[in-house]
C-alpha cells in the first residue's frame, strides 16, 4: 500500500436467493430467482464486514462490485448502507448465463477499469452456485497473488497476513498487495444497515450501473455462448423416505420411545 | 459525517408521514424514520378510515388511495348466549363527502401515505429504529440511531402506542395497566363476491361491524368487522386491566367471540390468513402531560389521541390530523426562530382548529363511560333476554312486554342505576 | 500470461484422463486416491491412459506407490519451490503441462487446496471446471458427463464442457471408493522440469498449525454419529455430547456454526464444505438443518432429531423427532442408556423380541 492514501479494497458481493427459500423450479429445474426474497451470499456479507473492519481501524475506502441484473442495487445499496463507499455493478443482458469462466474475466476487467486497488475479497462460494472458483479465477486473469478460505488478516509493514483454514490446520500466510482473498463464511457477523448509511444511498449517487462496453469487454467472451459448461439436465435427488415420527410427552417417557424405536430398529444395541 | 434535517420524524405511521408531508411541503428538510422493513409493514388496526382529513391534505386522495371499501352500512350487534340483537343504519350517504369513511389495510394504506410524503420531498428510511432522542442542556436536538447521530431543529414522535422515546423525554406519564388496550385482529379470506352477497354491498361499498355483549366475554371492550375487498377483519379490542385481572387469555377470548353464531355467520367459509395484536392507548385527555416539549412534538397515538366510545373507533384520522397540526407549529416556531417548547407552543391551537383535541374533549368522558362494566355484560344480556321472551311464541301464554321487562331486570340491575348508566353514556357519546 | 485454447478445432488432439495428486506430509490425500479408482474407470471406458500428476519436491517414491492405485504413468514435477501447496507456482506447472501434452480430463480432489487451483487454473486455461463432482459419466459423444449437487443437493446437475479442453471437475471426497493397492504394478514415471523462480513465490507460508484429533473415533467411519450445533450454546456441552457417543460406541460431529464458533474443530464438521457422514443413526443435536448441513448427513441410516424448535427444517427428514430442550433430552438419553447397559436392571423400553 503506498503510504498518504487510504487502502482501496474491493469486494465482489453476488445476490442469491435466501437461503432457506431456495427454491427449484419444478419445470425448468433452476433456482427461482424472481418473486423470492434475496440477500447478499452469506460470505460475501463476511468479506464486506471483513473491510469494514479494516476501515474501522486505518483509512480506506470501499468499494462493492457485482455483476448481475439490476434487482441486484437491492444488496449494494445494502452494502453501502453498512458502509461501503460506493459500488459498481456490471449488467448488461449479454451477461445472461455466463458460467464461472466469463464472470471472472469479466469480473477482473471490471476491476482493471475500477483500477487502483489493494484488496480484493471474495466469498468463500455462493450458495447458488457453490463453486467457489470465481474468486481464484479473478486472481489468475489478474495475475496477482491470492489466499482462499480466510478467516483473519491483517497489514505487517504494507503486507498481507492471512489466516487460512485447510483441512488439516490453520496456516498463516504472507503476501504483496495488490492481492485476492475469499473470505470464511461465519468468520464474522455482518453489520447491520445504519441510519447514516442508508441517507447516504438514498441521497444518490454510490452504485454505478456499467455496461460491457463500458468497461470494455469483448462480447465474444461472455454469456452462455461462450460459457465453457453447459448444465444438460438437472435430476431431482429422491432421497429416502423419512419416517418424521415425533416422540412426546415428557423427557422420560420420549427418550424411553425413542430409544425404542432405535433398539427396534437394531440401529443400537442395548 | 454529521447529518442534519430541519425535522426528523420518527415513526411512518399515518400520525409520522402526514407530518413529513406537510413539513416538507413547506419547504423543511425532513427525516422520516421507520423502523419497520417498510411503512405499515407490521402496523395493524381494525380497518376503518374516516377520510376527513385526507380532504385538505391531499385533495386528490381518492385517484389512487389504497380504499378496500367504502363503509355505507354500519351495524351495531349485541350478543348473549348464543342471541344476537343488530341494529343496522344503512345510507349511501355514509359513503359520501368529507363524512365518508372506508376500509384499508394497513400495509398498504400507510405505504402509501409514506409514499406521498416522499414525493414531497421528505426523506424515507425504513429498517431503521431509533433509538433516542439526543438530547443536549435538557432539550431535543435529534435521534440517535445506533452509531449515528443526527441532528434537528425539531423531532415529531409519532411513534405509535406507548411512545417509549415520549415517555423517556419526559412527555408521558407512564402507561400503567388501566391505561391501556389489547387489540386482537384476525383477517379472514373471503372472496369478493361472498361479501358482497353475504353484506348486501355493492363492489366498492363496505360494511362496518360494532359487537358488544358476549363480544368480549363480558371483558371490557368490543369487537368489531369491517369488510375489505377479499377478507374481513375481524377483532376485539379489550381492557388489559380486565384481562389482568380475570385472567383471561388473549387467544381464548378471540376463539369465544369468533364462535359466537353471529359472527360465524359473517365469516363462514373464510380462512384466517394473518393475527396480529397490538395496544391501544385509553388514556383520557385528563391524563395527559404535554404535547410538546423543547425541541419536540408527539403526534398521534403516542400522544394518546385516539377515540375508542364503543361505536366508533378513531385513531387513523386524528392521528393524520395531528401530524398536520405538528407541522403547522414547526412552521410557526420557524418562523419565530424558536424551537423551545415556547416557539412550539401554537401546537395545541392548531390541535384545536383540525379539531383532534375538541374531537377528543367531547368524548372526555367515553373512558369513564367504557370503565362500566354493566354496559359489556349485564345491559346487552337483558336486552337480549327481552327481546327473546318478546319475539317467543311457545303457547306458554303471552305476556305484556313491560312485565317482561320488569322481570327480567329483576334483581339484577335497579332501574334508576341503569336509566343513570345510559344517561352518562349518552352524554359522553 | 499463457496462451488461451478455445479448443473447439483442436478437440481431437486432447486425449487421456489426468488426476491432480495432492500430496501431504509424503502420503497421498484420500481424496486423490479414491479418484485415482474414479479416474481408471473413465479412463477404461474412453480406452485412453490415466496419468497421476504430481507437482512438489523429493516426490519420487510417492508417485511411485501412486502407481499401485491403478496408474499408468505419473507425471512427476520435482523442485524445492513445490515442497508445499501454492497457488502460483502450483497453477503455472499444471497450466504448462496441459498446454503440452493436452489431456482430455483433468480432475482434482474438492479439498480447500484442489479448488484454490482449479479455480484460477480454469480461468487462466479458459475452459470448464465442474466443482465438487459426486459422480461421472460419459454422454453419447464421449464428453464427461459430471454431475454435483445443486442447490444444496435438492438436485443432482449434469454438466457437460463441449466445446473446450480439457474437461475438468473437482471431485468430492468420500464419495468414491478407494481402489485397492497392487505394490507389483507397473507404470512409467516421467519427470517434466519446471521453469520456477522465486518470483513465482509470491506467497510465504508463515506458520502452519495443525488440528488435533483428541483420539475418538472419526465421524466419517462411525456408525453412530452424535452432531450438536449451535444449540449447544457453550463448547464445554460437546463433554455431554461425548458421553453419549460414548456409550453409543459412536463419534462426536458438528454443524459449521458449532465449528465456526470455535467450540470444536474443523475436521468435526458435517456439511457441504466439511465431511459426508453415512453412518447407521446420525443424532443432528441443537442443529436447524440447513442444507448445507443437510448435504453431509442426508444419506445417514437413521436421523434423530432433537430441537426446541418445532419448525426446525432438520424434523423434515428426521426419522424421530423429539420437540424439546437438549439440555433434558440428552442428560436423560444418557440416563437410560446407562440403564440399558447395566446388567440384571429391569429395562422398560426392551421390546419383548430383544
Ligand atoms: C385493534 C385495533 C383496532 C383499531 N381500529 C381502528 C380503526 O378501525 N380506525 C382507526 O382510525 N383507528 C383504529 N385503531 C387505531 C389506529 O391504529 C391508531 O390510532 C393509528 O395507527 C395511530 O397512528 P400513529 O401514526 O400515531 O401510530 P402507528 O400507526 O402505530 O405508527 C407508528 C409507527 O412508528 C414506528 N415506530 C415506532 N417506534 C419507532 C422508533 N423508535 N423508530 C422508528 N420507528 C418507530 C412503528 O413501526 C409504526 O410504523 C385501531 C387500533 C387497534 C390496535
Ligand atoms: C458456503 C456455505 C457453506 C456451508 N457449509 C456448511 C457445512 O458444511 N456444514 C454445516 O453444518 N453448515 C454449513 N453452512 C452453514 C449453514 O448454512 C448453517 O448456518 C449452519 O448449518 C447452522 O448451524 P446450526 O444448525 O448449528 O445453527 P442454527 O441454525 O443457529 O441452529 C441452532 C438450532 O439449535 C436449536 N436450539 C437452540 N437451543 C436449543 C436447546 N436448548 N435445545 C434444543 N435445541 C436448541 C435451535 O432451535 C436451532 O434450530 C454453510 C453455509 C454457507 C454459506
Ligand atoms: N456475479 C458476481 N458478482 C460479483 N461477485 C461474484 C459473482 N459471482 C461470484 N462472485 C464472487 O465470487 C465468489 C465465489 O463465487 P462462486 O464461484 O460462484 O461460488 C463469491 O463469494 C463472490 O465473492
Amino acid at each position: 500500500m503506498p503510504p498518504g492514501r487510504p487502502l482501496r479494497i474491493l469486494v465482489c458481493i453476488k445476490q442469491v436467493p435466501k437461503a432457506q427459500d431456495l427454491q427449484v423450479d419444478p419445470k425448468t429445474q433452476t433456482l427461482k430467482r424472481v418473486g423470492v426474497p434475496s440477500e447478499i451470499n452469506p460470505p460475501d456479507a463476511n468479506a464486506l464486514e471483513f473491510a469494514l473492519r479494516m476501515k474501522d481501524r486505518m483509512p480506506a475506502e470501499i468499494v462493492v462490485l457485482s455483476m448481475g441484473p439490476t434487482s441486484f442495487d437491492e444488496s449494494l445499496e445494502r452494502a453501502v448502507a453498512m458502509g461501503a463507499d460506493r459500488a459498481v455493478l456490471l449488467t448488461d443482458r449479454i451477461l445472461g448465463g455466463s458460467d464461472t469462466v466469463p464472470t471472472a474475466h469479466a469480473l477482473s476487467e471490471t476491476i482493471r477499469k475500477i483500477g487502483g486497488y489493494d484488496l480484493i475479497l471474495c466469498g468463500e462460494e455462493t450458495t447458488d452456485a457453490s463453486t467457489g472458483h470465481v474468486g481464484p479465477g479473478i486472481a489468475g486473469h489478474l495475475d496477482i497473488p491470492q489466499i482462499t478460505y480466510i478467516s483473519d488478516m491483517e497489514i505487517v509493514d504494507g503486507r498481507v497476513r492471512a489466516r487460512r483454514t485447510a483441512e488439516d490446520g490453520s496456516e498463516w500466510w504472507e503476501t504483496a498487495m495488490p492481492c485476492l482473498l475469499t473470505v470464511n463464511f461465519g468468520c464474522n457477523r455482518p453489520r447491520e444497515p445504519t441510519l447514516s448509511g442508508k441517507i447516504r444511498v438514498k441521497r444518490g449517487g454510490v452504485i454505478v450501473h456499467w455496461s460491457c462496453a463500458d468497461v470494455g469487454i469483448d462480447p465474444n467472451k461472455v454469456g452462455l455462448k461462450n460459457s465453457p459448461t453447459i448444465v444438460a439436465k438437472v435430476d431431482t435427488v429422491h432421497l429416502p423416505p423419512r419416517a418424521r415420527k415425533m416422540f412426546t410427552g415428557e423427557p422420560r417417557e420420549a427418550v424411553a420411545q425413542l430409544l425404542h424405536a432405535l433398539v427396534e430398529d437394531g440401529v443400537i444395541r442395548p | 459525517m454529521a447529518e442534519r434535517f430541519d425535522a426528523v420524524v420518527v415513526g411512518a405511521g399515518p400520525a409520522g408521514s402526514a407530518a413529513a408531508l406537510a413539513l416538507a411541503r413547506e419547504r423543511f428538510s425532513v427525516l422520516l424514520v421507520e423502523r419497520g422493513r417498510a411503512a405499515g409493514a407490521k402496523n395493524m388496526f381494525g380497518g376503518r378510515v374516516y377520510a376527513w382529513p385526507l380532504f385538505d391534505l391531499l385533495p386528490e386522495w381518492q385517484k389512487d388511495c389504497p380504499v378496500e371499501r367504502f363503509v355505507t352500512r354500519e351495524s351495531m350487534v349485541f350478543l348473549h348466549g348464543g342471541a344476537s340483537l343488530a341494529l343496522q343504519f344503512d345510507s349511501p350517504r355514509l359513503g359520501d363527502g368529507r363524512a365518508a369513511s372506508f376500509t384499508a389495510l394497513r400495509p398498504r394504506f400507510d405505504d402509501w401515505l409514506a409514499k406521498k410524503a416522499e414525493a414531497a420531498g421528505a426523506m424515507l428510511i425504513t429498517g431503521i429504529r431509533v433509538d433516542e432522542l439526543l438530547m443536549e442542556g435538557g432539550r431535543v436536538r435529534g435521534v440517535v440511531a445506533g452509531p449515528d447521530r443526527i441532528q434537528a431543529d425539531v423531532v415529531v414522535l409519532a411513534e405509535g402506542a406507548m411512545g417509549p422515546l415520549a415517555q423517556k423525554a419526559g412527555l408521558l406519564p407512564d402507561l400503567a395497566p388501566p391505561a391501556v388496550s389489547v387489540g386482537i385482529k384476525e383477517t379472514v379470506d373471503l372472496p369478493a363476491a361472498t361479501i358482497q352477497e353475504r353484506f348486501n354491498v355493492g363492489e366498492k361499498e363496505g360494511a362496518a361491524f360494532v359487537f358488544a355483549g358476549e363480544a368480549s366475554m363480558g371483558l371490557r371492550g368490543g369487537g368489531f368487522l369491517y369488510t375489505n375487498k377479499a377478507s374481513v377483519s375481524l377483532g376485539l379490542v379489550v381492557s388489559s386491566e380486565d384481562l389482568a385481572r380475570k385472567k383471561a387469555e388473549v387467544p381464548a377470548v378471540m376463539e369465544g367471540f369468533r364462535m359466537h353464531p353471529a359472527v360465524q355467520r359473517l365469516i363462514r367459509g373464510g380462512k384466517v390468513s394473518e393475527y396480529s395484536a397490538h395496544l391501544v392507548p385509553e388514556l383520557g385527555l385528563g391524563m395527559r402531560a404535554r404535547f410538546s416539549g423543547d425541541g419536540v412534538l408527539v403526534a398521534g397515538d403516542a400522544a394518546g389521541f385516539l377515540i375508542n366510545n364503543g361505536y366508533t373507533f378513531r385513531g387513523v384520522d386524528l392521528a393524520i390530523a395531528s401530524g398536520v397540526a405538528a407541522a403547522r407549529a414547526a412552521v410557526d416556531a420557524r418562523a419565530r426562530g424558536d424551537f423551545s417548547a415556547q416557539g412550539l407552543a401554537s401546537y395545541e391551537r392548531h390541535l384545536r382548529e383540525l379539531n383532534v383535541l375538541t374531537d377528543l374533549e367531547t368524548f372526555r368522558s367515553a373512558g369513564g363511560y367504557l370503565k362500566n362494566e354493566r354496559l359489556f355484560s349485564l345491559y346487552p344480556q337483558l336486552l337480549l333476554g327481552i327481546t327473546e321472551k318478546v319475539y317467543t311464541v311457545d303457547g306458554g301464554g303471552k305476556r305484556r312486554i313491560s312485565d317482561i321487562i320488569r322481570k327480567e331486570m329483576k334483581g339484577k340491575a335497579p332501574l334508576l342505576r341503569m336509566v343513570r348508566d345510559l344517561i352518562e353514556g349518552a352524554r359522553s357519546m | 500470461m499463457i496462451e488461451h485454447h478455445n479448443a473447439l478445432e483442436g478437440k481431437s488432439h486432447f486425449k487421456g484422463v489426468w488426476v491432480f495428486l495432492e500430496g501431504r506430509k509424503g502420503a497421498l490425500r484420500d481424496v486423490s486416491i479414491q479418484l485415482i479408482g474414479e479416474g481408471r474407470r473413465i479412463a477404461d471406458r474412453r480406452g485412453v491412459t490415466l496419468t497421476g500428476v504430481l507437482p512438489g519436491y523429493r516426490v519420487e517414491a510417492l508417485a511411485r506407490h501412486a502407481i499401485g492405485y491403478g496408474l499408468d504413468r505419473v507425471i512427476v514435477v520435482d523442485h524445492p519451490l513445490l515442497e508445499i501447496y501454492r497457488s502460483r507456482p502450483f497453477t503455472k506447472v499444471m497450466a504448462t503441462l496441459i498446454h503440452r501434452d493436452k489431456p482430455e480430463i483433468v480432475l482434482y480432489g474438492a479439498s480447500k487446496n484442489g479448488r484454490d487451483l482449479g479455480g484460477r487454473l480454469h480461468a487462466v486455461l479458459e475452459t470448464g471446471l465442474a466443482a465438487d463432482c459426486v459422480k461421472f459419466d460419459l454422454d453419447d459423444e464421449g464428453n464427461l458427463d459430471m454431475i454435483r449437487p445443486s442447490f444444496g443437493g435438492k438436485s443432482l446437475a449434469h454438466i457437460l464442457c463441449k466445446q473446450h479442453r480439457p474437461q475438468m471437475a473437482s471431485a468430492r471426497r468420500n464419495v468414491f471408493l478407494a481402489p485397492s493397492h497392487d505394490p507389483a504394478r507397473a507404470g512409467e514415471i516421467v519427470h517434466q522440469t519446471a521453469d520456477l523462480s522465486e518470483a513465482d513465490l509470491d506467497a510465504k507460508l508463515l506458520e502452519f498449525k495443525e488440528f488435533v484429533r483428541e483420539g475418538g473415533q472419526r465421524p466419517d467411519e462411525a456408525e453412530v454419529v452424535v452432531s450438536g450445533g449451535y444449540g449447544l450454546g457453550d463448547p464445554k456441552n460437546f463433554g455431554m455430547l461425548q458421553e453419549l457417543a460414548d456409550l453409543l460406541g459412536g463419534a462426536v460431529a458438528a454443524s459449521r456454526k458449532a465449528v465456526d464458533s470455535g467450540w470444536i474443530p474443523k475436521e468435526f464438521q458435517v456439511g457441504q464444505t466439511g465431511m459426508t457422514v453415512r453412518p447407521k443413526v446420525y443424532f443432528a443435536i441443537g442443529i436447524s438443518g440447513a442444507v448445507q448441513h443437510l448435504a453431509g448427513m442426508q444419506e445417514s441410516g437413521k436421523i434423530v432429531a432433537i430441537n426446541i424448535d418445532p419448525k426446525a427444517a432438520i424434523f423434515e427428514i428426521a426419522d424421530y423427532g423429539i420437540v424439546g430442550d437438549l439440555f433434558q433430552i440428552v442428560p436423560e438419553l444418557i440416563r437410560q442408556l446407562k440403564e440399558l447397559k447395566a446388567p440384571g436392571l429391569p429395562t422398560e423400553i426392551l421390546p419383548a423380541a430383544v
